[in-house]
């Protein structure tokens, strides 16, 4: 038996890969006959606020990767190098679209307008994530690797039973976003969402974040063939983009959200990018990989490439790019305060949300550890 | 006395032994190899072996049990991880379908040498789907044995005897032990399976314990010998077999039970412990069987709360306390 040596490599060759990018790593714009017009009506000003999005989801991660080093958190699982990934495709989103992330979408969150001092609770522990998906179209973040995708599958399938697609009305014609990593692509659970989503034609885009690493396992432990080129397999659309490269991100969202909408399916996005960090604050990366590979990626920076780009352009001057500056450190501050005061829990939430219907026994143990923890406080009020 | 070693170096030291001794030993799992594990249990085992022996997987639950059970078929011995016991959940048709039934299925004709090894238990405040004590689930399937070692010699000991076992074995290594240290295991240690220890000798009650409940119980028993109150702690090691026989022996002398579990309340093991107790030793018991076990909830992730499902050194005392006035 032969092997087509064309489709046995993971990362794929420049001769044999498509890759979208509308922004050079230098900040050159490269035009794109298709793509330039899903992007013709994004104004300077459009331009500007992506590069605040990228900039503050890159400030909410230094700051928190500060406060997890200060023990003000357990944990904190880095975006860094994956900011216009999570920026260009969650700024293709209506307000009516539904995101399911991963732990690591913290630029999506503030997308979508989630306080990310929320996100904090989370890593500190003080909560299970305390936003209300609802409020924002956003979904708690999923730590079990690739559950996200049949939620989504399934949450597409009830919005396509709703008639919220295919009407032609962009207030109500919904679409579904599932992000997940190149790693996730292993578990049968997300072969098995894009089957699902394939033959009942869902409204959901997947959004793989390929980001060359799962913990430890490089992507060629995952795949012999280009993430995107699996998508062929299950019946839908696929392709690969600059997951560095924020219009780029932007313009292949917009295709596959609004296709989406408009009742034609789903589609694979496969975001080419890379981990700069460790897997999370308790990895040690070093043990596995080499700098010189985070040295090639770092001449590739996302944020470091729209500010190349706006100053080509004249789009911003320097006062503009300090406004942003103050702007982040203010968010910043907000963090490390509201971080530091968040409550710790109190002891009989332990029984709440279990279910909807508390059980009795359940009930009377809550109660019991009520009076218990209240005995403690009316000894001190007799003293 | 030689150095200690810790329980998390002990993972990889009783793995190392039998790979050593027999070729058919092959290690797989999701980062195993040049990370040495996320818990840094299998770190050296790359560099010795190799990457034939050691194979670091996709992330794929249900195909690393199904292949280690495909392995087995071939005569190798493989020694599966799941990183986290919560993610048993994920592979949960192999472990409750699969790997349990083909000797049954096929009259005997093929057996899965196989160990599955798992990272288990809270009190790290990793949250509701990182931290579950999940050796009740396994419990509930005929065809699976369960050790689940409490110190760093057992682990190396158990750890043999289930990779040496011709039937499945899960071994459940408990992350809050970890960091903990003891006496390293001497050459050869082997462990049979289903052979409870008996680690503290007393009178007035018998605190049966597995696991990381068995520090719970070591604590617990020597506040209370400070009260007078003399408590003989048994270690179990394996759930399957289970070793009632020791639990009786004990009850003969001290004619009180308490068990300590960390999986929850409801479900778990010592419910079949107690009722084999119920069964075969009612005469021999003075007092009401008492259970402490974890509330049935899932884990919070604030250490603050975790506590207060898990159970505590002190909440067993005050059970033991309350028996022994019975
Ligand atoms: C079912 C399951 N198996 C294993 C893990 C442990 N784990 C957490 S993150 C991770 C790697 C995920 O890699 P990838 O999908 O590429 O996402 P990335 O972390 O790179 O964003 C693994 C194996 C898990 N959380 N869930
Ligand atoms: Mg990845």
């Amino acid at each position: 038996m032969t092997v087509d040596t064309a489709v046995t490599s993971a990362s794929g060759t420049a001769a044999d890969t498509e890759l979208v990018q509308l922004l050079t790593p230098e900040g050159e714009r490269v035009p794109h006959e298709h793509y330039d017009t899903l992007i013709d009506d994004i104004t300077a000003d459009e331009i500007r606020d992506l590069y605040r999005d990228l900039t503050m989801s890159r400030r909410i991660d230094s700051e928190a990767i500060a406060l997890q080093r200060q023990g003000e958190l357990g944990l904190w699982a880095s975006l860094l190098g994956q900011e216009a990934a999570q920026v260009g495709s969650a700024r293709a989103l209506r307000p009516q679209d539904h995101v399911f992330p991963t732990y690591r979408e913290h630029g999506v969150a503030w997308c979508r307008g989630v306080d990310p001092a929320q996100l904090l609770g989370l890593f500190r522990g003080v909560d299970q994530g305390s936003w209300d998906p609802k409020e924002n179209n956003f979904h708690l973040y999923t730590i079990v690797i690739g559950a996200q995708t049949l939620h989504a599958t399934g949450y597409a399938m009830g919005v396509q039973r709703d008639g919220a697609i295919g009407t032609g009305d962009p207030e109500r014609d919904a679409a579904v976003l599932a992000y997940f990593g190149d790693g996730a692509t292993s578990q049968g659970d997300v072969n098995e969402a894009f089957i699902w989503a394939g033959v009942n034609n869902a409204p959901v885009v997947f959004f793989c974040q390929n980001n060359q690493w799962a913990i430890s396992e490089p992507l060629e432990r995952q795949t012999r063939v280009p993430l995107y080129r699996r998508a062929h397999g299950f019946g839908f659309p696929g392709l690969r983009v600059d997951g560095n490269d924020v219009l780029a991100c932007l313009a292949v969202s917009r295709e596959a959200l609004q296709r989406a909408r408009d009742g034609e399916g789903p589609s694979l996005i496969e975001a080419f990018t890379y981990r700069m960090g460790a897997h999370t604050t308790s990895d040690d990366a070093s043990r596995y990989r080499l700098d010189s590979e985070l040295e090639s990626w770092r001449l590739k920076d996302p944020v470091e490439r729209v500010k190349a780009y706006m100053t080509r352009e004249k789009m911003a001057d320097q006062a503009f790019f300090d406004g942003v500056e103050a702007e982040a450190e203010q968010l910043a501050e907000h963090l490390r305060t509201t971080c530091r005061s968040m409550p710790d829990p109190h002891p009989t939430t332990i029984f709440d949300h279990v279910y909807v219907d508390t059980p009795p026994t359940l009930r009377a143990q809550q109660e019991e550890m009520a009076r218990y923890l209240d005995s403690f406080v009316d000894e001190k009020e007799a003293q | 006395m030689a150095d200690l070693i810790t329980y998390r170096e002990a993972v990889a030291e009783g793995i190392a032994r039998e790979m050593r001794r027999d070729p058919s030993v092959v290690c797989l799992g999701e980062d195993i190899g040049a990370a040495g594990g996320v818990f840094k249990t299998t770190v050296g085992l790359l560099d010795e072996f190799g990457p034939g022996r050691v194979w670091d997987t996709p992330i794929s639950e249900q195909a690393i049990t199904g292949a280690a059970m495909g392995a087995a078929m071939t005569g190798l011995r493989p020694v599966a991880e799941i990183m986290f016991s919560d993610f048993l959940a994920c592979c949960w048709e192999y472990l409750a379908n699969e790997i349990p039934k083909v000797r049954y299925m096929t009259g005997g004709q093929v057996t899965v040498p196989l160990v599955v090894r798992t990272a288990n238990g809270g009190g790290l405040g990793f949250g509701a789907q990182h931290s579950q004590a999940v050796e009740n689930w396994v419990f509930t399937v005929p065809g699976l044995k369960i050790a689940a070692p409490s110190s760093p010699a057992d682990l190396v000991g158990l750890t043999a005897a289930a990779i040496r076992s011709d039937d499945p074995v899960v071994v459940f290594e408990h992350k809050g032990l970890f960091a903990s240290k003891g006496a390293p295991a001497p050459p050869d240690h082997v462990v049979e399976l289903g052979q409870a220890s008996v680690i503290r000798e007393g009178s007035d009650v018998t605190l049966v314990a597995l696991a990381s409940t068995v520090r719970t119980a070591v604590e617990a028993a020597e506040r209370l010998a400070a009260e007078d109150i003399s408590v003989e702690v048994i270690d179990l090691r394996c759930l399957v077999p289970l070793d009632v026989r020791t639990v009786l022996a004990s009850l003969e002398r001290t004619s009180r039970l308490v068990v300590v579990e960390e999986n929850p309340y409801q479900g778990g093991w010592g419910g079949t412990l107690v009722s084999l107790v119920a069964d075969e030793g009612f005469h021999l018991l003075d007092a009401p069987i008492k259970r402490v076990a974890s509330a049935c909830v899932p884990l919070p992730f604030a250490d603050a709360l975790e506590e207060r499902v898990i159970p505590t050194a002190d909440g067993v005392a005050d059970e033991i306390r309350a028996l022994a006035a019975y």
